[in-house]
Order: structure tokens, then sequence, then C-alpha cells
């Protein structure tokens, strides 16, 4: 393994509070040094003059198909998407075919992921078997398999006790639940958010009180067991403002957004491009300055991608046919630098936080650090870099994405996982 | 004539593009009269209907109009259910490319379907109804007969009663009025009204007896009974007493106002049979008129040249 030198990045670390521009040393698998001028004879030398150097980005919540769809996506295509993502870590949902629900495919997740050695992948079990909402999966034999959290994600937990229970079994092991917080019967056959935009358009709409009702509930069962709860792709206000009340009670739920909840809003879904079909859908703009404001005082913890592949001839159905989900490992860092960065004005410690730090502490993981000691997961980004997003330049399997061929700011230019280069895009200078 | 390939809707036409497709439709009226009901306007061009969804009456309508174009209609029904299973709608779209029609007439469940036809083919395509987004010919032909009747669209007021929710017929012809500067509201079971309605300037109303008095137009839409079976409303007999056109609720309508359904009508729902068979019912009337708007789409659409 060789070690490797960042040259005069912009090292940028939340938990540490660190901001300025200096050399990162890297031996073996740790940081070995974070200083000005570091010299290291026959060490692999980085020139980040320009960029910012943080740590590597930890996805609580993407969906990698594997197993069940590989003409769709698989563990290896998801985690080259990932990587040149910027994402060293993510962690993948259960509802998989088969689903998570078992030990072996847990196993299997592990040994795919190490044979494709990229980015660590962990797994997050489902908390039903089958996901079918009826018996809690055996958490215990999961864990010690290496399943991460558990979540019945693509549905809700419907059954209010089941939900209290699965909360209550999970004490024991001190894991996070993954709530994937939608109302069916509210949602109904919802096919985009309900508002004046689903009214012109005829399409169905799903409210987003479908979001709150569940998020509401969750809140008070997580209070009432004390077990630890966190809330997935949250997308409305009104969830924003039932979770900042929350945590001003002092609970300690943690949530997510997706970049597309801040990114977009439902007017852009006029013109019927089934690539803004996402599960909860776009919302309206007053929801997304919502988001943005949840992220901004630190209500909403996570950023996560919600990456759901989907092949072309689905997505080429008609709107009500076709299913919903986008790709996210590639479009996450410049959608954040577009928006938050550019737009918002978010400085990069608090937007780095939400993608490192705070999602690694949702599962317990020590990721997610550039300090003196820390594992070398760490991603090297050029903020200002202009790029177009191709298909040909897309590494997932699946290209459904509305932002293809759109101009992008922002990209990742190296990955390093566990102290190993693992990506770098091509322009990267390095001797 | 408008610059524009297909027609998808009435959201996005001016009123200059309505009132053009209405001031020609009144033109193959008159052709309509006439003893020997044709022009050679579109002749040696295929038209293909194309129906995902049952309709009796728009595809008739379509095909007549057509033939009075002297054009070569070709009409294709399938249920949509049967489609998705096998063949997407682009896969059709290919199909049709390959048989170079010049036109099509598409009516799918799914909202934007015709959208995604219209940017897969060279011909042109006509919406005759997509889901509950438009039905722009049904608009214009209910358009056409309001200015048969009041001359004007400025100031009029418009009805529309029952089940908004679920109607591209409503949808098209908010639009349209909107447009053409006439005042709309809609009136119904809140269940059935979509949210945020009002956005779109229209009056939103649950009480028809409140208001029935104040519109010149009032147009009853059908009510499906599956929207009952789906918790929307309690029963059809409720649903008539709260919103049915009956003769003693429309005897308080103006003296001059008039009574509009798209059509197929469930007698004795939101119509009763003497409100539907009165002298202020123009049933009949938005039925001929559908045959000369769509001679005035499948015209203007195909490049037709007047002679």
């Amino acid at each position: 393994m060789a070690d490797i030198l960042i040259k005069e990045g912009r090292v940028v670390d939340p938990k540490t509070d660190l901001d300025e521009v200096l050399d990162v040393l890297i031996l073996g698998n740790k940081i070995a040094k974070i200083d000005k001028n570091i010299k290291k004879e026959g060490a692999k030398r980085i020139d980040a003059k320009g960029k910012i150097v943080g740590p590597g980005f930890f996805d609580l919540h993407c969906h990698l198909r594997d197993p069940g769809r590989p003409d769709v996506e698989t563990i290896e295509s998801g985690s080259q998407a990932a990587i040149a993502g910027g994402f060293t870590t993510i962690c993948c949902m259960p509802n998989t075919s088969p689903v998570i629900d078992n030990e072996g495919l847990v196993n299997y997740i592990y040994k795919e992921a190490a044979r494709v050695n990229l980015c660590r992948v962990y797994p997050i079990a489902a908390i039903t078997k089958e996901r079918l909402g009826k018996e809690i999966t055996e958490f215990g034999e999961l864990i010690k398999a290496g399943a991460k959290g558990f979540s019945d994600d693509g549905d809700v937990v419907a059954d209010c006790n089941m939900f209290r229970r699965a909360l209550e079994y999970s004490k024991a092991f001190d894991v996070p639940i993954f709530e994937h917080p939608i109302d069916k019967d509210l949602a109904k056959d919802g096919l985009m958010n309900e508002g004046v935009i689903s009214t012109r358009l005829g399409l169905s709409g799903s409210p987003g009180i479908a979001e709150e009702v569940i998020v509401a509930r969750d809140l008070l069962v997580a209070r009432f067991t004390g077990a630890r709860l966190h809330l997935c792709h949250i997308s409305t206000k009104g969830s924003v403002d039932l979770i900042r009340r929350a945590k001003e009670d002092g609970m300690e739920v943690t949530c997510e957004t997706c970049p597309h909840y801040f990114f977009f809003n439902d007017e852009l879904l006029s013109g019927f491009d089934t690539n803004f079909k996402v599960n909860p859908p776009i919302r309206s703009e007053q929801d997304r300055q919502a988001v943005i404001e949840g992220l901004r005082d630190g209500t909403i913890d996570c950023i996560a991608t919600d990456h759901a592949p989907h092949c072309q001839a689905d997505k080429e159905l008609e709107f009500t046919n076709a299913p919903f989900g986008m790709i996210g490992f590639e479009t996450a860092l410049p959608m954040i630098v577009m928006e938050l960065i550019n737009k918002q004005k978010f400085n990069w410690l608090h937007v780095l936080e939400k993608l490192t730090i705070n999602p690694a502490k949702v599962v317990s993981e020590k990721l997610g650090v550039v300090k003196k000691n820390a594992v070398a997961d760490v991603v090297i980004i050029d903020p200002k870099k202009k790029w177009r997003l191709t298909a040909n330049a897309i590494r997932s399997r699946s290209k459904n994405t509305p932002l293809l061929n759109k101009e992008m700011t922002g990209q990742v230019v190296a990955a390093i996982v566990d102290g190993e280069l693992k990506y770098q895009s091509s322009k990267l200078k390095n001797k | 004539m408008p610059a524009r390939k297909d027609l998808l809707g009435l959201e996005n036409l001016t009123s200059r593009e309505i009132i053009q497709y209405l001031d020609l439709a009144e033109k193959f009226a008159s052709v309509l009269k006439r003893p020997i009901p044709f022009v050679p306007s579109l002749r040696g061009k295929t038209i293909l209907t194309l129906f995902f969804e049952p309709s009796t009456r728009t595809q008739i309508s379509f095909s007549i109009a057509a033939k009075r174009l002297s054009a070569d209609i070709v009409n294709f029904s399938q249920s949509a259910s049967s489609l998705t299973k096998g063949e997407t709608i682009l896969d059709t779209a290919k199909n049709i490319e390959a048989m170079k029609v010049d036109g099509v007439v598409v009516r799918h469940s799914a909202p934007g379907a015709a959208k995604i036809l219209a940017e897969n083919l060279d011909a042109f395509v006509v919406n005759a109804g997509d889901g509950s987004h438009e039905h722009p010919t049904q608009a214009l032909l209910d358009l056409m007969t309001m200015r048969q009747v009041f001359g004007r669209f400025k100031g009029l007021k418009v009805l529309i009663i029952g089940d908004i929710e679920h109607s591209r017929v409503a949808r098209s012809n908010i639009f349209g009025l909107k447009t053409l500067g006439a005042e709309v509201a809609v009136c119904g079971p809140p269940t059935l009204i979509p949210l945020d309605i009002e956005d779109l300037g229209v009056d939103v109303f649950y009480n028809t007896d409140d208001i029935i008095h104040d519109y010149d137009v009032v147009m009853a839409l059908r009510i499906q009974l599956e929207r009952q079976q789906g918790g929307l409303f309690p029963s059809l007999r409720e649903y008539r007493t709260l919103y049915g056109l009956t003769k003693e609720r429309v005897a308080r309508m103006k003296q001059k106002g008039i009574v509009m359904h798209p059509g197929p009508t469930n007698r004795g729902v939101e119509i009763d049979p003497d409100v539907a068979d009165s002298s202020k019912s123009v049933i009949l009337k938005q039925v001929k008129n559908g045959v000369a708007i769509r001679m005035a789409v499948l015209f203007v659409h195909a490049g037709g040249k007047l002679g």
C-alpha cells in the first residue's frame, strides 16, 4: 500500500471544526499527520491546490438492486458510481429480491463488496421478514453478521403495534430503526405531490400529510419506547416542523433528506418526465425551502442519496406506470454545490457534517473524520469544476436522472478508502 | 395557422389559437349542412385513431370528421391494461412511425401519454383524452357551443358540476375558458374537487343551490360509479340530491342559461332525463359541433389548404 501525501488542499473536517489549507499524510490505512509543509519521500503526491479535502462521504440510504436486478445495478456498478461520487461508505437498503432479512444475504453483501473492493458497503437489514410487516427479523443474528440498522424501506411499517415492538426490540442492540415514513392509505395511488401542479396535470397526488402522519406517529412511538429512530427522506415542511419540535423537546431522533428534495420542486413535473417520479414525491417550493431551512438549523442531520436505479425501458413507460426513483451517487455533490453552497451560502463545514460525521454516527461508525490516527477515508473535491452529466459519464448501470446532459458545478476528483486511492478523475494532477 | 405539430391540450394555447380553431370549425359546420358534406382537403392523408380506453362517440366523431375531409382513417382500439403488459406506448409509437401515417388521434388512461407519442413521432398527434389530464377537442366543441349561444367569452359565467378531480373535460374547459376571459366556478363534493384548484383562478363551491341561479352555462360531468366504491361519496342517490341537475334546480337558472354535458350521461344521476331533453339543454348541439371541431383540428394539423 503506497503512502499518500495530499498537498495544499483546503482541509475541512466538521468533527474537529478544521477549515485550513494544509497537507495530509496518509500512512497505511491511517491519517498520520495534518500539517503545513509535510515532506515524505516515496509517498504518492496528490496536488490538491484549490481543492477541498474532507472525510469520505457516508450514504445512509441507497438501493443497489443486488441481489435481484443485475440489469439495473449491482454491488459492483453501484460501488463504482458511489466512489466516483465521493462516497467511501454506502448503506444499502434491503428491498432487494430476495429481501435482505437473513444472515446469508448480509454475508453475501459483504463478500461481494470485498470482491469489488471499492467503497465500504453496509447492509441495512429488513425490520420484518420479507418486509411484509408481520414478524420481526432476527436482529441479533443479523447484527452479528454485520447489519448496521433495520428498515422496511420502500414500505412503512404500517401496523403501529408492530412498529412499537420493532423499536422496543431494537433497544437490546442499540441499533437504529430506519423508517420510510409514508402512510399507504393517504398516499394511495399518488404519483406526484398533491397540490396545484397535480391538479393541473391530472396526475393523482400523494399529499404531504401522508408523510407527516407517520413522522408524527413514529416520534410518539420512539419517545414512548426510548429506541433509536432514523426518519428517511424527509420532504415536507410539516415533517421538518414536527422533527424540529421533537428535537427542541430533547428527543434524540435523527433524519435525512435527499438532494432532490432541496434541488427540485413539483413545477418541474409539468413535462411528465418520469425521471422526476420519486417516492416521496418532489414537493412544492414551500416544502423545498423548509427542507433547506431544516438543513440550515440542524433539524435535518444527514443528506442521503436514496440512489434508486431503474432501467430505461421501465422509465420510458407512461408516468402512471413508470417506477419511482432516481439515481443519486454521482449527482449528490454537484447538487449540494449548486444549491446549498452556491445559492444558499452554506459553508463547507456545515455541508460536510451532513455527508460524513452525522450519518456515520447514526449507525455508530467511527468514520467520517479527517484527523490524526483516524481511518483514512478521504475525499478530494473541486468545488468550481464545471462538467456535463452525460450518460457515458455515469457509472451507475442506470441513467435515470432528470439532470442527464445538464451542466454540473462541483466534482469529486479523488476518493481514498482505508488508505487506498480508489478513485481519481482523469484530470487530477499527481506525481 | 398554428405552427404547432400537435394538439395535446388547451393549457398552453393562446386565445388567438383557440379562436382560430373555432372560426374554422364554423366554416366546416356550414360544409356539413350541404347535401354532399365533403371537402377534398385531406385527400391522400392517413389518420390513425388509437384508443386504449373504451370510447364510442369520440372515436366515431373523429372518424366522421376525417371522412368529411376525404382523409383515409384507420381505427384501432385496445385496452391499455393489455398493452402495458407487453408493448409500451413507445413501442407502439415506433410501429406507427414505420407505417408512415400522417396523424394519430390517441386516447389513453395515463396523463401525458399523448405527449410521449408526440415527442416520438413525426406524425401529428391529437390528444383525444389522456387520463384525467386534458381532452382538448371536447373543450373546443364546448367553447364553440357556448359561443354560438352567447357570442362572447368575456364575462361569461360557467359552472362545472361534479367529479372535477378525475375530469379531463373539466381541466381543458377551465384552461380554455380562463384564457378566453370567462369566469369559471366548480361545484361538487369536496372529495371530488382537486387540491388548490383555486390557484387556477377558479371559484369553488360545494352547494349547488346557493349558486346555480348565477351562471350562464351549467355543465354537468359524468359521475363514475367506481368513485363511490372508492369512498369519495356515499351513494348515487345522495349525489343526485346534492348535485344532480333536476328540473327544480334547473328552473332556478338564468332564463337564457344553458345546460351542457360531455356525454355519455347517467340519466337520473347527474342529469335528469327531462332536463337533458329540455330546451335549456344543448347536449346534441355539442355532439354536432364535435364533428366540425374535429374537422378543424385535423385540417390544421394535417396541413390542409382551404379551397
